[in-house]
Parts: C-alpha cells; structure tokens; sequence
C-alpha cells in the first residue's frame, strides 16, 4: 500500500491487572485500515478483538492500560494524546457502535434531540438549525417518517431503529473511522441485512474508514475489504475477504471457517479435521408411517395475552375508559406434529411467537386455547403449575438458550445434573447417583472431575453440556432445545450441535429445535416449521424449505443470511 | 457518539477461573481496603468483649462501693465510676454481651420473618405479594421508634419484647430488599430449568430463590445490626426495657447524662463511646460483607 494507512496500530500490547497478576489481552499486534477501506476483526470470545478497539478510542477501563506499541491516526499518536484531544477527537473523528443499541440511547429522551445533542457538542449545528439537521440525520439512515419519529424515545422504536438512531448518531459529525462492535448481534437476520448494508452503503459515499468487529466469519467476508483473524490476542491471520475463504492460511482460520455452518454441508464437517474421521452415518430417514401416532399432536394452539389499558393518564384519571383492544395474540392458531425420532426446527424472527409456543409444548405456559398431545394424553389441560408433579414431566425436557442464566450459580454441576434424578428420578443412594452423574457427564463429553466445580468455574461449552445432561438424565421422549447454541462461540457451537445429534440418535429422542439461525436448522433437522406474526407461513421437510422456498418470507430470510463469496 | 468516555467496556473473560477459599478472599478485601480490615477488627473486639466479657473485666460491674463514687477516670479506674461508684470500663465492658445479644435476635427474627415474606411475594405475586407489601406500608407509616415504644409498651416491659418490637420495625426494609430480589429471579433460566426437573413451588423457592438472594441479605443484617442496637439502646434510654441496675449502654447513658452538667463528663460519655463505635463497626461491615460476598458490587 502506497497511502499511509488512516489508523496504523503497531505493536499493540494491551495489558489488564487482575487479582492473578497482569494479563495481556492483547498483544503484539499490528493492524493498519486504510482510508476508504473496511476491516473486519473476526474472533471467538476471548480473542481481544474488542480490547483493541477500546486500546484505540482509549476507553478501556481502569485495570487497562496500553503497555507497548503505538496507535497512529491520521498522523496523531492516540497513546500519548492527552484527554482532551481525544474528547475532540471521539465522535468528530472516530465513532463508535455498541452492541446493544437500547444500551446506547438514553432512554428518557426524544431520539431527535440525542442527535441534536451530540451535532451541538461538535459544532455542527446552531441552535437554529439543529433540528433540521438532526431530522436529516435521520433520512440519512432510511428512517421512514423521520419528521415524526424525531419525536420517539427509544423505547418506541424496534432493535434495528434503534440501531440505526445509533448509526445515525455515530455518523452526525462525519467522522473518518467508523467502530462497529458487533453492531447487529441479537438483531433478526432480516434487520442485520438492513442495518449492515446500510453501514457500508452510508461509509463508501462518504469516504470512512469502517472498523467492523465480529464473531461472525460470513458476516465480515460478506461486508469488508480485509478480515483480521485474532485468536487469544494475537492476530493470526490478516488478508482480503475473498482470499480467505479460498485460501485460509492460519490452522484457527481454517477451524473457524469449519466451523461456520453454511449451504451444502453435513453436521460433522463442521468439527475440525484432526476429529473424528469417521463419516457419521447418514440420517436415518424418519419413515412417515400415519398408522403410528404422532409422539405429540399440536392442534389449534393459541396464546393471548390482554393488551395493557391504552390512553392517556387523564383518560384513566377521570375514568373515561377508550374502547377495549383486542388481546395480542402471540401464537395464532397453529397446529403441527412431531413424529417419534424426529427433529422439528421451528424457525422465525424475533417476536414470531416460536418461543411461547416451545413453552406452552413444553407445560411452562398455558395455552388459551388449543390441544396439546403428548402420546395419546392431552397435556394442554394440566395447568403449567401442577404439570411439574406429574409423571409426564420427565418425559418432556428442555435445553436451554443461555448457559449461564439456565445453571443456579450455587449448585454444582453435579447437583444441577442429578436435580431431575433427586426429584423424580428412582435413583437413591449417594454412589448410586455420583454413578449416574458420572455416566451423564461422559455421555455430553464432560469431563468427569468438572462435575464438582460451579457454573462459574465453567467454560461456555462446559456449562451447555452441564444443561444438556441435565435435560437428558431421565431419558426424555421430547427435548425442546432453545437455541441452545445461540451463546456459544462457532467452534464449541460445532461441537454441541454434533452432541445434540448423537444422543439424538443413542437415546431415540424427538427434539424440537428452536431457532433463527437458519444455517443451523438445515443441519439438524428432518422437518421445519417456519413462523410469523404467530402464524405457520410455511411447512415442510428441511430440504424443501431451505433449498426451495414457497412463501416470500421464508425467502426473504434465506437471502438476508450473509453469504461469504466463493 | 454522545460521551463516550463514560461508556464501560465490559470486563475480560477467562476460562474457567480456579476457585479461591473465603479465607484468601477475605484477605485480599481486607488488602484492598484497610477501612474493611478495621471494621472487621472492631467486630472481632465486641465479639471478644460479649463472650467473655464478664470474665475479664477488673471489678464486678453490679459492685457499688459508695467511697469512691464520681471517681474522674484513673489507672485503678479507666473509665471512671459512677454515682454508686460502680466501675464504668467493668459495666461498658459487661453491657456488650446484652446489647449484642438484643440486636443478633432482633435481627435474625426479622431476617426470618421479613426475608421469608418478602421472597414469597416477590416470586409468588399476587395476593401474598398484596398482603405482604400492604404490611410494610402499615409498618412504614408509623414513625418507627414511636412505634417501637408503643410495642414495647403494649406487650411488656422486657428484653424478649425489645428484641420483637425491633425485628417489627425492620420488617418492612428486609421484605422489601428480599421482594425485589426474587422478582428479578423468579424468571431466571434456572428456575426455569428446576420446574422442568419436577420441583414443586415451594421447593423452587428454598433451593434456586433463597440461596441465591442470601448476599443481599447478608449484607442487609449488617447494616441493620448497627440499627438494631441503636434502637434497642434508644428504648432502655427512655425506661422501656431493660430496667437497673442491669448493665446496659442506653440505662448508662440515661443515667450519666444528669452529671454532665455538673462536670462527671464519663459517665455517659464511655457508654456511648461503646454505643458509638458498634454501630460505626456494623455499617463499615456492611461494605465489607458485600465485597465478600459480592465480588461485582466491588467499586
């Protein structure tokens, strides 16, 4: 490269003190973004990818400090810059996006003066005309109706509104380097098309520079000029997008990719190489036999939850009552099956209704309508309350979305696997349970002495399987998985989802599988279900849905899926 | 972006940290902040002071011995003596024991009491979470001391009746810590996860809620401990209680304060030193506590 690069960090040691001494999360590394170019740093949890933005507009917190190395930009050292130049320079210069974009807005005030806000605190804008600007701001990033949504607090606004308020408020001041810190993790695929296309499209008309950190391989080879691989806070791997994936380099890129679940591959593929050579058996094809009842029958099922009193707090003081709403309805008459050693992906965006209806399956909820049939019983009657003392309730389990959240932090992983076996299992006896314990953790590929430590003590995959042995300790007909993978990073959710498999088959369980990630549901499953707006808009087995969509929506969603070039 | 400085990276995640015993946690807080290891000093010298108090001290503390009475402090007497020539260090020293035991029971009934209510509204709702909160607000109406007066008055002038009328008045804060506590956690994944295992209500409650709710409270029963003391010293003050000659800090200060007028500056002035410093070492506890028991709370 000729130019000089518009952020050249070099060397860069990033250093934490911990109560064990000081860490490096980052170290040694060199990353340069020219002027007009898009990086992508791509890692695992872990990897320092967000310490070293963080090293760069110099907002890591206290126990961090940069130890060695330097970061140049534009020709100013950002190391040795004083505070107040990098105030002037944070916003006008170098934006940044979060992750959470709610987290980013302060909730109590009107968007349009957020942005207002921070065109003043620049001297963009006068007074007089910031409001003007502020409404521009918001046509900049295709928000429809900017003139009335000027006047929107955040909580009025969806996810990816609110990422794009934010994007309008990173990009207010025209800086040169734009940061995106996995600004469209937790957004639907749909919305992360939108709100990724419209970073780039807005960067490119103006010159920026973008900084795009990520977890997501195909994201970054599908958006950016170069990706920068990290791994354990090194950088492994630095080359253009479309080399890459041709050509990977570095072994962790090579896994990383592996990893990636994408069109055209089986389940095992995704381990890495050095495992398991053994070609997994071909699915055994569930036979569709109608003679044989289905292991459960959802017919008509329906949940609606009553619509809060709307009106103004006069309207309610004086009593004068507006009429009555319609309830929502989050599951809208929906009916489908689940066949005895079958997977059933049920797949949809945010609010669709695909996790109310996981859990009024799963007895945690009660339906306002509908039958549930779980083996010839209607379980939809039993309410949610008592379901847990009857002997139904061991034959339905659940895996859940979040590790962590899903573990009482003050059991041990042995207590929290055996609690279903305390409380309902015929197992007594304390070596007879270690035993069991025992047997469960080998079974998810849990070390055996981890089974005494904390949840905290656990690694993110150790801790999915703590949860999964628990799901399974009393050999279930039925797991609901929640996107039991959703938490993980690539690698340990390649690993987990290849578990989920083998026990499916050694157990001769049904699953039903829960989910946005597309990718992933074409692996796992013999049928898929998808929803919107609480309805099925189509159905059918996993091939036929995901390689040749009937419904626009469903298509709309297979598009929106970030394709890295090959 | 609008201030980004303010703006908190999250903190570095390792894998699988190695676990630390209490005791090594304890002193790196302690390290951290010497205000901590003060506290927990101070705490070590009333815990001395109440077990073996009475076997220590120099005279015995009911002992008048009219000759040397209104003594100023002294090598024979640290603290002074009072008008019957009781020897002050020997009965602030003695008084330890019941004014701590007063505010322990106190406040391990209201912990029971007010811990378990509130944890049953917060994660039940409904009724019991109407009923509950509809208490505290009774309670909270009153001015609380007044109202201690009155329960003490009402059920009898004793120690057991101190100890009931103090848990009464701190009923309402530990249901209402306790309350919000569960309510954040009655939707946890866990929870979850141990109704599917087949837990009935009940058993959620005591094996995911409580124990998961019990740092809070921890820390709540230190910093009510210093309250409670107080309080049960208030009341001996103004006559309700314990009655003399018994030693006991309130009745001390009560007693000396007449003399202050006229010069004998120590009698009250020891017992409420004593007074003073408990609760100065249980509200400094408090911090310690959570630091302990709380690493992410640690500012």
């Amino acid at each position: 490269m000729t130019a000089k690069p518009l952020l050249d960090v070099k060397n860069l040691t990033v250093e934490f003190a911990t109560r064990r001494g000081k860490v490096q999360a980052v170290k040694s590394i060199d990353i340069e973004v020219g002027k007009g170019e898009t990086v992508a740093i791509v890692g695992e949890s872990g990897s320092g990818k967000s310490v070293t933005s963080y090293a760069v507009v110099r907002i890591l917190d206290r126990a961090g400090r940069v130890a060695e190395g330097s970061i140049g930009f534009s020709g100013i050292d950002l190391v040795g810059a004083s505070e107040a130049q990098m105030r002037d320079l944070r916003g006008r210069e170098i934006s940044m996006i979060f992750q959470n974009p709610r987290a980013a807005l302060n909730p109590i005030r009107k968007v349009g003066k957020q942005i207002e806000d921070v065109l003043l605190q620049h001297v963009q804008a006068t007074r007089a005309t910031a409001r003007e600007k502020a409404i521009e701001a918001l046509e900049k990033v295709r928000i429809a109706r900017p003139q009335e949504r000027y006047d929107a607090y955040p909580f009025e606004l969806s996810g990816g509104m609110c990422q794009r308020v934010v994007i309008a408020l990173a990009l207010a001041c025209q800086p040169q380097l734009l940061i995106a810190d996995e600004p469209t993790t937790g957004l639907d695929v749909t919305t992360q098309k939108a709100v990724m296309d419209l970073i780039v499209e807005l960067t490119r008309e103006r010159g920026m520079s973008t900084i795009l950190i990520t977890h997501d391989l195909g994201l970054a080879a599908a958006y950016c000029d170069k990706v920068v691989v990290m791994e354990k806070g090194r950088v492994v791997e630095t080359a253009d997008a479309a080399e890459i994936f041709r050509n990977p380099q570095h072994a962790y890129t090579r896994r990383l990719m592996r990893a990636t679940p994408r069109v055209g591959m089986a389940l095992h593929d995704l381990l890495p190489e050095t495992a398991a050579k053994v070609p997994a058996a071909p699915r055994p094809q569930v036979v569709a036999n109608d003679k044989v009842a289905p292991l459960l029958l959802v017919e008509n099922l329906v949940k609606e939850y009553p619509r809060p009193a709307a009106g103004s707090l006069l309207a309610k003081l004086t009593g004068r009552s507006e009429p009555e709403k319609p309830a929502f309805r989050a599951v809208d008459g929906i009916g489908f099956t689940v066949r005895r050693g079958e997977t059933l992906g049920l797949v949809g965006e945010s609010g669709c209704g695909k996790s109310t209806t996981s859990m009024m399956v799963n007895r945690l909820l009660d339906p306002t309508a509908g039958r549930i049939v779980f083996d010839g019983q209607d379980i939809g009657t039993i309410p949610a309350r008592q379901f847990a003392l009857t002997p139904l309730r061991r034959r339905i389990q659940m895996v859940f979305q979040d590790p962590t959240d899903s573990l009482n932090p003050r059991f041990t992983a042995e207590r929290a696997i055996l609690d279903p076996v305390l409380r309902m299992g015929t197992i007594r006896g304390r070596d007879a349970l270690r035993a069991r314990c025992e047997e469960l953790a080998t079974l998810v590929g849990l070390p055996v002495e981890l089974i005494d430590r904390f949840p905290h003590q656990l690694s993110g995959g150790q801790k999915a399987r703590v949860g999964i042995a628990r799901a399974i300790a009393l050999d279930p007909d039925l797991v609901i998985l929640d996107e039991p993978t959703a938490a993980l990073d690539v690698s340990v959710q390649a690993v987990v989802l290849n578990l989920l498999e083998e026990l499916r088959q050694r157990l001769r369980m049904s699953y039903i599988f829960v989910s946005h990630d597309l990718n992933v549901v074409r692996l796992l499953c013999d049928r898929v279900i998808v929803m919107r707006g609480g309805r099925i808009v189509e159905e059918g087995t996993a091939e036929a849905v995901l390689g040749a969509p009937q419904d626009e929506y469903t298509k709309e969603l297979l598009t929106a899926i970030p394709h890295p070039p090959l | 972006m609008n201030d980004m400085s303010k703006v908190e990276p999250p903190p570095l995640r390792f894998e699988a940290p190695p676990s630390t015993s209490l005791l090594a946690h304890a002193k790196h807080i302690v390290a951290e902040n010497p205000v901590t290891g003060l506290a927990f000093g101070l705490f070590a010298l009333i815990l001395f002071a109440a077990i073996f108090g009475p076997l220590v001290v120099p005279y015995d503390p009911l002992a008048s011995n009219t000759s040397s009475a209104l003594k100023p402090p002294s090598a024979a007497h640290w603290f002074g003596t009072d008008q019957l020539g009781r020897d002050i260090f020997s009965r602030v020293v003695t008084a330890t024991r019941l004014d701590f035991t007063i505010a322990v029971a106190s406040v391990a009934l209201v912990f029971l009491l007010g811990g378990l209510a509130g944890v049953a509204a917060g994660f039940f709702g409904g009724w019991v979470d109407t009923i509950v909160g509809r208490v505290a607000d009774t309670i909270m109406a009153f001015p609380l001391f007044v109202l201690a007066m009155g329960i003490v008055a009402a059920l009898g002038n004793s120690v057991t009746n101190i100890v009931i009328a103090t848990a009464i008045i701190n009923f309402p804060l530990y249901a209402r810590v306790a309350r919000a506590e569960a309510n954040v956690r009655r939707g946890a994944g866990f929870v979850q996860a141990a109704r599917l295992s087949g837990n009935s209500e009940w058993r959620l409650l005591l094996t995911q809620i409580v124990p998961n709710i019990m740092p809070i409270m921890a820390v709540q029963m230190s910093l009510t401990m210093g309250y409670a003391i107080l309080n049960a010293a208030g009341l001996s003050f103004i006559g309700l209680g314990v009655r003399p000659p018994t030693p006991e800090w309130g009745i001390m200060v009560a007693e000396g304060a007449s003399f202050i007028v006229s010069g004998e500056w120590w009698i009250a002035f020891f017992p409420g030193l004593a007074l003073m410093t408990a609760v100065f070492c249980f509200n400094l506890l408090g911090d310690g506590v959570r630091d302990l028991v709380d690493p992410q709370r640690r500012n």
